[in-house]
């Protein structure tokens, strides 16, 4: 099934919501991963990440939020105070999956500030551990509003590195952004020179509706795919394990 | 040995417009904030902070104190955006030293060894270089060759930090689940100022925690001050969390009006009460 021809009113055959197609989508990020912290920013992130350890990636380490690494239901298994935290960035053992203010065709992500960062016009959080995240662990993005003032041609502050820049300034080595999660698809970097590709659309978005939400030109390869149906056990776990207070409705709506 | 009790007053009386502070706790996390509060109540301005930035850097920056905020964000964790740091950043009152977390953390590692620098793999390629253009590179002189940024060591005159337990001699500890990088602030400062929840006798240290618990030794601490609810209204696990309701209140009150109520009494312990009151009215 592809996406290319419909008109947004393709089947679910599972009756998922376009909130639960972003979670099975944040959740893929982390298969195969093996046994390395999985460090979510926002809610369907964090539902992802505990979906992808209760199924496919059961050695994927998760934190409490604050300084303790602690298993699926809270048991403590381990200490990890922020100066281990960046310990495991530099280290390699992480799977960052952060926000983003504005993010560009390679994959440069801005979470300082808009506007002139001299003196901006919207003050934001600074790039917090964005620059060496993106030197040294893997580094996806989540964004829950897909529009043009987010999927920008050019960020006001790089914060998080993309590829353009990784190359130009030879840090390739560890830097790898694995994929972009939007509430209307999944982005790689297997367009030409690492630009962003439509990966899938989520059930129900159209190639064009994309388009029309991102401000520089997405490189789309042949037909694009849907996001994966999610299978019965994982929509039961997301329903009744993970979010059974249907929390991940209110950050995607659809 | 030395008896290193203080007053908060007499904390700040150590303190000189100019200087370079190093504010310990992490965001919203176990700030000094009666030692930030007592400097509100002096004439101390022209501040160079360092500080994994929390609403120290907010009232500081609210009150104009600050020439020179060195930090990696600033924010009041459950409130992302730290609102008075905003409003300094969008009015120009305030130059910003930005730097990624890691670079942060090594510069202080590099100022408590007494090195000039620290190698990082952070920084390149990213607009940290470029707003830092004092920032410089050094190369591997092993097989690799890798570039590596060479973050300058954040010396600091004086670093402020709040602990849970301390003894009158600067042996302090903590007993929630993150030191944050309090031992680094203080080891990486000239005079180094702890406050704590509870001063108690060196003997009580070992009793309340396991020897790790003990961060902060004599050794790197130049003043002590008790000051019951120090941290308010940041967190200070396992004593308190954070007070949520004020911190909302503080980050929705227009600065002279949060000022004129919370903070013109004179004293910590009027700042302490004016809360209390406060909290009274909104049962």
């Amino acid at each position: 099934m592809s996406a290319s021809s419909t008109t947004g009113t393709a089947g679910t055959a599972t009756g998922a919501s376009r909130a639960e197609y972003c979670v099975i989508a944040c959740a893929e990020a982390w298969r195969d991963d093996g046994e390395v912290l999985a460090s979510p920013m926002g809610l369907i992130p964090s539902y992802g990440a505990r979906l992808a350890k209760r199924t496919f990636s059961p050695d994927l380490l998760l934190t409490d939020g604050e300084a303790l690494l602690v298993g699926l239901d809270g048991e403590t298994e381990g200490w990890l105070p922020y100066r281990r935290h960046l310990t495991m960035v530099t280290g390699g053992r992480r799977h960052v999956m952060m926000g983003a203010s504005q993010i560009d065709r390679f994959g440069n992500q801005n979470i300082s500030c808009i506007g002139d960062w001299a003196r901006p016009a919207r003050q934001l959080l600074g790039v917090r551990g964005a620059p060496v995240n993106t030197l040294n662990n893997p580094v996806s993005y989540w964004i829950p509003r897909h529009s043009p003032r987010v999927f920008v041609e050019r960020v006001d502050m790089v914060s998080g590195v993309g590829y353009d820049r990784a190359g130009a300034a030879g840090v390739t080595r560890f830097h790898r952004l694995p994929r972009v999660v939007s509430d209307l698809g999944v982005f790689d970097f297997a367009g030409p020179d690492h630009s962003m590709r439509l990966a899938c659309v989520h059930p129900g978005v159209t190639v064009e509706q994309v388009r029309a939400a991102t401000g520089f030109v997405l490189a789309v390869t042949g037909e694009v795919p849907y996001t994966r149906e999610p299978t019965a056990e994982e929509l039961r776990l997301i329903r009744e394990v993970i979010d059974p207070k249907g929390l991940r409705d209110r950050e995607v709506r659809a | 040995m030395t008896d290193k009790t203080m007053t908060p007053e007499e904390v700040v009386g150590q303190l000189r417009s100019g200087m370079t502070v190093g504010i310990g706790g992490w965001g919203s996390r176990r700030k000094p904030m009666a030692l930030v509060r007592a400097l509100l109540r002096s004439e101390i301005t022209d501040l160079t902070v360092v500080s994994y930035g929390g609403p120290d850097v907010g009232v500081l920056a609210a009150a104009g104190r600050i020439r020179r905020l060195i930090a990696p964000f600033a924010t009041l964790d459950s409130i992302p955006l730290e609102p008075h740091f905003r409003a300094a950043r969008e009015s120009g009152a305030l130059t910003l030293t930005e730097y990624d977390e890691a670079m942060f953390m090594w510069g202080l590692h590099a100022a408590a060894n007494r090195l000039p620098f620290l190698p990082v793999r952070a920084g390149l390629g990213s607009d940290v270089m470029r707003v830092n253009p004092e920032l410089r590179t050094v190369t591997s002189p092993y097989a690799d060759g890798e570039e590596l940024v060479a973050v300058p060591a954040l010396r600091l005159d004086a670093a402020l930090v709040h602990l849970n337990r301390a003894d009158r001699l600067g042996n302090a500890q903590y007993l929630g689940p993150d030191p944050y990088f309090d031992d680094l602030f203080c080891e990486a400062a000239d005079a180094a100022y702890v406050s704590c929840e509870q001063l108690v006798e060196t003997t009580e240290l070992s009793k309340a925690g396991p020897p790790q618990s003990l961060l902060v030794s004599r050794h790197s601490v130049t003043g002590v001050v008790e000051s019951p609810n120090g941290a308010h209204f940041t967190s200070c696990a396992p004593d308190y969390g954070r007070d949520e309701a004020f911190q909302k209140l503080y980050a929705a009150t227009p600065w002279p009006e949060f000022s004129a109520r919370f903070l013109s009494g004179g004293s910590e312990h009027a700042y302490q009460s004016a809360v209390r009151t406060w909290h009274e009215e909104q049962r």
